[in-house]
């Protein structure tokens, strides 16, 4: 069967569209999915050093496009996993290097050859943005439970629906359970409810992130960590799977509100 | 009274609830086009056409424009409290 294509992509900068690619691309290699991950960030690669191969690369998106190597020559192996594969982006060009129509072109070489190819697009709603999104079969929407990261995902979603390339789905990244239970975060439903498109997952605040992206191990690898586990989650939900949704800080009603009022410390994780 | 109003969950606890407040508002202004300013004057007006006819609750007020399939719609949440008496 023909790879379905994943375009990873988010609006704003920082909100983690780049681990949660490679995390999901570690997880479906997990589940036994033959997986390309394609770095579309043109001039700010940074996927191939998340995943830890920054010492393979050797040929890029670029070269591909420009006739000076083969598809499969640039498609980097994982170190672990035999079914994983990294297309790095240039590091020394810029978005308008590859055309959307060239990055139709390449999935479409890709797609016998695998199971899922996941995208990681650049930030912003320039070219890097449309390259990413020309090849998708679905789109995941990255944000965060902030007023600017949802504001600017409400415009992907806009710009998403107007391309016909919808419905998105989203994944909330980093959600800190202590500050949704006091109040002071948006919590899960009040996104879905602004930005009124389907939940694919919601990820918890995890420094376990930043210490795998620090080895160059994504975290999905881990067993035991809820970071891992929401990552897992979100890959058999690709995969079709129906899996419940981890409940991060959920407010808790009137006994909860009662617990904050009184000045007591809400029951902890 | 407060007290009583944020433990039965009336009002905001935390930071969050404003946030969403502001993005609502942002929104609005994002996706169709129409200035937060625009929304305010055209709250005032229909506050003044209305309360001619109806005492409302002007705290209650809340004017939005939800957009679905290409289509901006004005959903305006008036409370009436009672008629006028010249009625």
């Amino acid at each position: 069967m023909a790879a379905q294509v994943i375009t990873i992509t988010s609006g704003k900068g920082g909100v983690g569209k780049t681990t949660t690619t490679a995390n999901l691309s570690v997880s479906l290699a997990l589940l036994g999915k033959r997986v390309a991950a394609i770095d579309a960030d043109i001039g700010l690669r940074n996927l191939d050093v998340v995943m830890g191969l920054e010492n393979r690369v050797v040929y890029d998106l670029v070269d591909i496009v420009e006739g000076r190597c083969r598809l499969r020559q640039a498609l980097i192996r994982d170190k672990k996993l035999s079914e994983l594969y990294l297309l790095p982006a240039a590091q020394t060009r810029d978005k308008t290097a590859v055309s959307p129509n060239q990055m139709v072109d390449i999935c479409n070489q890709l797609r016998p050859d695998f199971d899922f190819i996941l995208i990681d697009s650049p930030a912003g709603i320039e070219q890097g943005f449309q390259n990413a999104v020309a090849p998708a079969d679905e789109i995941a929407i990255v944000t965060t439970p902030e007023v600017s990261a949802v504001r600017d995902a409400d415009r992907i979603i806009g710009l998403v629906e107007a391309g016909e390339k919808g419905p998105a789905r989203l994944i909330i990244n980093r959600i800190k359970p202590d500050m949704v239970r006091r109040g002071d975060m948006l919590d899960v439903n009040d996104v879905l409810e602004i930005l009124g498109i389907d939940l694919l997952g919601i990820v918890p605040e995890d420094e376990h992130i930043i210490i795998s992206t620090n080895r160059g191990m994504p975290i999905a690898h881990e067993t035991g960590v809820p970071a891992a586990q929401a990552y897992r989650n979100i890959a058999k939900r690709l995969l079709g799977e129906d899996i419940p949704f981890m409940v991060l800080g959920s407010p808790g009603g009137f006994l909860g509100r009662l617990r904050r009022l009184m000045g007591s410390r809400p029951d902890d994780r | 009274m407060g007290f009583i109003n944020k433990l039965l969950g009336r009002e905001p606890v935390g930071s969050k609830d404003i946030a969403k407040e502001r993005l609502r508002l942002v929104l609005i202004h994002d996706r169709t086009d129409i200035s937060p300013i625009m929304l305010d004057a055209l709250k005032a007006d229909l506050i003044a056409v209305i309360s001619e006819h109806l005492e409302i609750d002007r705290s209650g007020i809340e004017i939005t424009i939800s957009e679905s399939k290409g289509h901006s719609r004005l959903l305006a949440t008036i409370p009436i409290l009672g008629k006028r008496s010249r009625y």
